[in-house]
């Protein structure tokens, strides 16, 4: 079957800091204190949703993309039942997640950003109490819990608590853990933030893999290679909105002209901007600071030579150029106007 | 209601609790152990004591067992759990309403409180000695021990969703250490009576009546009337409930 997510003008307000290091990890807000007049109490108001409307199809890979605290946790928060929304609904399949919990619950795995393992257990036992919570019969608990165990090569370990693991293999018993009862959606929150390289190719194996049988994927990163590489459509948030959604195809087309000639001169005349729109398959020049150029154009390296000409004829100097290919990177500085990583 | 999954988390509890037999048994009888010995053993056979003091101290002793143990198997996981490394998580998305999350917590803490209770009566017979006189009203004394073990643990919730890591030491030394003092559970209530303020004042301890409560069923001492104090558990309990159950949700959602 397949089950989609439907997510209707969300909005999250928090009205105290919210346990980040566990969710949010990254959550990066600059707290706004509210209310200029004297009220009772200091009011600390961090707007991290701010009316997001969202629609992931059924058996689709979606990935959320922004950097830290654009909101990707929190609206993985609302839609795991692990974050009340302040206003705005959010459904998993049929079910209101906020209404009907058990029932949301029962359809989703969730992997969070930091592994959130039971300590006092051996991952073999964090399997199998997982797959008890879920009402697994004890035969199925221990087929399913072997095979789980076997595919993210910790049999060696399985019996061994969990405290004394490495990173890369909390992470890997997390999404054991998270697959344990077949849920038809996938949550999976920075999956590969702090992998080693081969640990992440295994992940997008598995994801891949997981997304084969129908299941729904939900992935927030801010890696842009990884979306690319994994997700079907995506949406871009920043600042708890939705800057841009699409396929990453789309989204990249969607860039004036597709490369990105980031530009530092040791002075921008009005005049060179000027001369710089009339170069050949330029579509747009943006000023940033009083150095700086970002020139948009469908070509890259070709405009380098005319560049330096039109600086020298005004007597300005071209100190520093890089020339970003189309990528998520290049569109997601278009839209806000910094990088994702900044 | 979904009773497998119920279940299966107070199984998931008694499984990390056996684990832990050895040192959680010994976090909960040494003290008794000792406090009869020094009290019930030395005091009174070297005379500083009278032997009555004995049967005045067993049901103290069991009562502050019950509590610790109670708070201690409720509070400190909970605490530790709801920290950053957040290992809660995995139950809190269990295909349950959260509420039983804690309900469960509250199920496994009395079971807890009981058996560290109910080992004190053997543990201090043996410390003490003869001279120990019970005189036991099976139905009230069942009825107190479960109020007590309730309280113990929603009171381990409350405290365990209201108190932070770094706090823990502040918990012991501001809120358990002057409940057990002013519990009653080294002196009956009635001989507070030289000091009129404090004897009232000790009134608002849950402790009280936990010592009280069992020094009325289990022996003859002095102690306040039994209907009183069931009375006055089960709206401490209903508090302790109301409070722990609340600020579970608060610490559990964001």
């Amino acid at each position: 079957m397949g089950i989609g997510i439907r997510i209707e003008n969300l909005r999250k307000v928090y009205d105290s800091p919210p346990p980040s290091a566990a969710r949010g990890g990254g959550f990066s807000f600059t707290a706004q204190r509210s209310g200029g007049s004297k009220e009772k109490k200091k009011k600390f108001d961090v707007v991290a949703l701010d009316g997001i409307s969202l629609e992931m199809g059924a058996g689709e890979v979606f990935g959320l993309l922004g950097p830290n605290g654009a909101g990707k946790s929190t609206t993985i928060g609302v839609l795991t039942t692990r974050t009340r929304p302040t206003s705005g609904r959010a459904f998993i399949g049929d079910y209101d997640v906020w209404q009907e919990q058990v029932k949301a619950k029962r359809l989703i795995g969730v992997v969070p950003q930091r592994p959130n393992l039971d300590f006092a257990l051996t991952a073999r036992e964090i399997l199998l109490f997982h797959g008890a919570y879920f009402g697994q019969s004890a035969r199925e608990r221990e087929r399913r819990s072997g095979d789980l165990l076997e595919r993210f090569q910790l049999t060696d370990r399985a019996d061994h608590m969990v405290r004394s693991f490495s990173g890369g293999m909390m992470q890997r018993i997390s999404i054991a853990r998270a697959m344990m009862h077949d849920p038809e959606v996938l949550f999976l929150d920075e999956p590969s933030a702090g992998l080693d390289p081969q640990t992440r190719l295994m992940l997008w194996e598995i994801v891949r893999g997981y997304n084969k049988l129908g299941k729904t994927i939900v992935l927030t990163t801010h890696y842009m290679d990884e979306a690319d590489a994994l997700c079907d459509r995506l949406a871009i948030i920043d600042h708890g909105r939705i800057i841009s959604q699409g396929t990453p195809a789309e989204l990249k087309a969607s860039i004036p002209g597709g490369y990105l000639l980031r530009l530092r001169f040791n002075r921008v005349p009005e005049a060179l901007v000027e001369e710089l729109k009339k170069l050949p398959g330029v579509t747009e020049v943006r000023t940033t600071g009083d150095t700086g150029a970002d020139v948009y154009a469908d070509r890259g390296g070709p405009l380098i030579a005319p560049i330096v000409n039109a600086a020298q004829a005004l007597d300005a100097e071209l100190h520093d150029v890089h020339i970003a290919e189309p990528s998520l990177e290049t569109l997601f500085l278009h839209h806000t106007g910094r990088s994702l990583r900044e | 209601m979904n009773w497998k999954t119920f279940y299966a988390l107070l199984s998931r509890d008694g499984h990390v609790a056996r684990r832990n037999l050895l040192p959680m048994l010994a976090q909960n009888l040494l003290q008794p152990l000792l406090l009869t010995f020094v009290f019930g053993r030395v005091l009174t056979s070297s005379g500083m004591m009278q032997a009555g003091y004995k049967s005045v101290l067993l049901p103290g002793v069991m009562a502050i067992s019950m509590v610790l143990a109670g708070v201690q198997a409720v509070a400190m996981p909970l605490i530790a759990e709801f920290q950053f490394t957040r290992e809660i998580e995995d139950r809190l998305l269990a295909p349950i309403d959260i509420g039983w999350l804690a309900v469960e917590k509250i199920a496994a803490g009395m079971v807890q409180a009981l058996v560290a209770g109910l080992v004190v009566i053997p543990a201090a017979w043996l410390t003490m000695g003869s001279g120990v006189h019970l005189s036991f009203h099976p139905l009230a004394f069942a009825v107190v021990c479960l109020l007590v073990a309730l309280f113990s643990s929603a009171g381990g919730l409350a405290l365990g969703c209201s108190v932070g890591q770094t706090q823990i030491g502040l918990m012991f030394s501001l809120v358990l250490a002057p409940m057990m003092m002013f519990g009653c559970a080294y002196y009956p209530w009635s001989f507070l009576h030289s000091f009129p303020v404090l004897q009232y004042a000790v009134l608002i301890n849950p402790l009280v009546y936990a010592s009280e409560g069992l020094r009325g069923t289990l022996t003859n001492a002095p102690h306040i009337d039994t209907m009183v104090v069931i009375a006055a558990l089960v709206v401490i309990n209903v508090l302790l409930l109301v409070v722990g159950l609340k600020k579970f949700h608060q610490k559990a959602v964001s």
